[in-house]
């Protein structure tokens, strides 16, 4: 058996951050959304979106920090969407977010067809008006540290987001507003606070951050869209959500976690070690699970999340 | 308060009914209702009455920059030259193929097409259940798979397959003979009897290449088990070019994107799949191993036209047909040399000098060949 290089654990941090960065956004997305207690499985549909939004715009204007930025906006608008339905009309959570789910990738397809002469996949955006490498050329190619730092700019990004939701979640007034809503929503209403605009402003930007963790896929991991792009991303992101216990730091763990099964399979895969490909295939559903289960322990998300909130009810 | 949720209920089954209007694409609402009208009058024209065709995708959809795409331009060729009217259905995911067949067999086409082998149940029990209609599948041989088909192909239909082996084997020998670092790789999609043609084709070539001009070139080799996850693409390739390959072929449809996208990134060399892929990043791929679906699509329609359908069969184009090959502009990163020489290797293949593996036990046999 071959040995495991540094250089090899740099391959495998490396693609472990690629494959996390996109993840960590949505599911920062899904940690604001329920934290203020609104289910958001319309994660995957606001990825979508936002992917193709953000690469459509990218290639457009040049500039891939504007499509980058209208892409978490696509995913913004298409949240108010569920604001609207699950705190304006107290709608069933669920049942807004899977048709949020197909409203994206139909959105998405349909301009893309407008856009692209009926093509469902966009122009590849070329190398110099992509998203920024920070660290590009800094070390030698090929290098440990270059492996795991010569990352786009999205990447960092992602973890820079991660703590700012930290901090407004837990060291600012309105985070609290936001726990206190999805804790016990007549508590804060009777001491106050405006429940609704609160729910409002937390589920739009969970739009937002999936927009952009979509648009990160499509402008930083690729240079395009295309409609098997998001498969599944957003949904992982809520289960990372989900497992790391509704909190910003918890979920950008379990989106590192998925990362890394994702990077040691590659790596794996490329040895001499003669496993099926399949089973292979496999092994980061499987491990995250896994891990997940045995240290993670029961996870209890805020006690209002899901029920819609009307001041009427006694 | 109840009644805003009716009216919700009302608002969410519009977005929905929307996005499954957003998805089936633009016009075909009107196509739809357009050959009925026209039955009605026309019912017993001849032959040449203007026939319908249409086809239903693979999962990557019909401008996937691959072989859904090479085959729309088949039928749009065909429409031109040959007068047809041709259509699309698109499919997003595996479960969309027997609704979109359906769809299809519903406009009354004259001719069905599914692309690509995943399609190869769907388009069986479609077209065993409606015996008048013809269909037609790419990428798959029911002679090949007796398992699963002991009846072979059903009068009504057509397969058509390609010697994929062919250009695999001709880019094969130009990644080798162009490596620098003595290694070059190869990016499968999902193991299957298409894919592994690409496979030991190229394998076939590389060892070719090292006999005939004493290399020792080593073909990496992966699998994603993925024809659309590009981040696996990109990640497979990266881990490759780090092992020190600077050439990597793929055979994964929108896997492949990722793979291109390495290659980009890390000024390295790629060899597309399928169509000519240089424009998806120009410094990069050196050449593709094309597959010239829209030749072979083509060639079935105007058998069609002629009245020569060849039903209850399976064709298969090669070099000889001029139905793959290696892609145009080839000629901008690879010698000349090298070029003349694939010409050569072309004359040879046709002329059944050399018989491309397609599968592992072949390629065993074939460097037997060799030594």
């Amino acid at each position: 058996m071959e040995r495991l290089s540094l250089n090899d654990l740099g391959l495998i941090i490396g693609i472990s951050l690629m494959y996390a960065a996109p993840l960590m956004y949505t599911a920062l997305g899904g940690v604001m959304s329920e934290n203020s207690g609104v289910v958001n499985i319309g994660l995957e549909g606001m990825m979508t979106i936002g992917a193709f939004v953000g690469t459509t715009v990218a290639y457009f204007s040049g500039s891939p920090w504007l499509g980058f930025l209208m892409g978490g906006l696509a995913g913004g608008v298409l949240a108010l969407l569920h604001a609207i339905a699950c705190v304006s009309f107290a709608a069933d959570q669920v049942v807004s977010g899977i048709a949020i789910n197909f409203l994206g990738p139909g959105l998405a397809l349909f301009l893309s067809r407008v856009f692209f002469d009926g093509a469902t996949m966009t122009a590849p955006i070329p190398l110099q008006n992509k998203i920024p490498r920070p660290m590009n050329n800094l070390f030698t190619k090929g290098s440990f540290l270059d492996l795991v730092l010569n990352q786009y700019a999205t990447v960092y990004l992602a973890f820079l987001l991660v703590f700012i939701v930290w901090f407004l979640l837990y060291k600012t007034k309105i985070g609290l507003r936001i726990r206190a809503v999805g804790e016990h929503p007549k508590a804060a209403d009777t001491l106050g606070i405006n429940v609704f605009r609160v729910k409002y402003l937390a589920v739009i930007l969970s739009g937002v951050f999936a927009g952009l963790g979509g648009a990160s896929m499509s402008i930083a991991v690729v240079s395009n869209f295309r409609a098997t792009l998001i498969s599944g991303q957003g949904f992982i992101a809520l289960a990372a959500m989900i497992f790391g216990k509704w909190t910003p730091q918890g979920s950008m763990w379990a989106c590192l976690l998925f990362g890394a099964a994702q990077g040691i399979v590659v790596y794996l895969g490329g040895t001499d070690i003669k496993v099926s490909s399949q089973i292979l295939e496999m092994i980061p559903y499987v491990l995250t699970l896994i891990i997940l289960m045995s240290f993670v322990g029961k996870a209890t998300g805020p006690a209002a999340n899901g029920v819609p909130y009307e001041k009427n009810e006694a | 308060m109840s009644k805003m949720k009716k009216i919700l209920a009302l608002l969410m089954i519009a977005i929905l009914a929307f996005t499954v209007v957003g998805c089936s694409g633009g016009d075909k609402a009107d196509d739809t209702k357009k050959p009925a009208e026209q039955k009605e009058g026309e019912e017993n024209k001849a032959t040449d009455e203007q026939l319908k065709i249409t086809m239903v995708t693979d999962v990557g959809g019909v401008n996937d920059q691959s072989f859904n795409q090479s085959a729309w331009e088949g039928l749009q060729k065909a429409d031109k030259d040959l007068g047809t009217k041709s259509d699309y259905q698109e499919s997003h995911q595996d479960a969309d193929f027997v609704p979109n067949l359906e769809t299809a067999l519903d406009a009354e086409n004259d001719l069905i097409w599914g692309i690509g082998f995943k399609l190869a149940n769907a388009v069986y029990s479609a077209a065993e259940e409606n015996s008048d209609t013809k269909y037609a599948i790419v990428d798959f041989s029911y002679e090949g798979d007796e398992k699963n088909f002991p009846d072979g192909t059903p009068d009504n239909v057509v397969g058509v397959v390609f010697k994929q082996e062919q250009p695999s084997f001709l880019v094969g020998y130009i990644a080798a003979m162009m490596s620098e670092t003595g290694k070059v790789g190869f990016v499968g999609g999902m193991e299957s009897e298409v894919i592994s043609a690409f496979d030991y084709g190229y394998q076939a070539g590389v060892a070719y290449a090292n006999k005939v001009a004493d290399k020792d070139v080593k073909v990496l080799r992966q699998y994603a088990e993925a024809f659309g996850d590009s981040a696996k693409g990109k990640a497979i390739a990266s881990s490759m070019y780090q092992q020190g390959a600077d050439i990597v072929f793929h055979a994964a449809g929108g896997t492949g994107d990722g793979v291109i996208e390495a290659a980009k990134e890390q000024d390295k060399y790629a060899i597309g799949v399928d169509r000519d892929q240089n424009d998806l990043a120009p410094d990069n791929v050196i050449t593709s191993a094309m597959k010239r679906v829209d030749v072979g699509v083509y060639n079935v329609i105007k058998d069609l036209k002629e009245g020569k359908f060849p039903g209850g069969t399976t064709v298969v184009y090669g070099l000889e047909e001029g139905a793959v090959d290696i892609a145009p502009t080839s000629d901008k990163h690879v010698p000349k040399e090298i070029l003349d020489k694939v010409e050569e290797l072309k004359k040879l293949i046709i002329d059944g000098e050399i018989k491309v593996p397609v599968d592992e036990d072949s390629y065993e046999e074939y460097l037997k060949t060799l030594e």
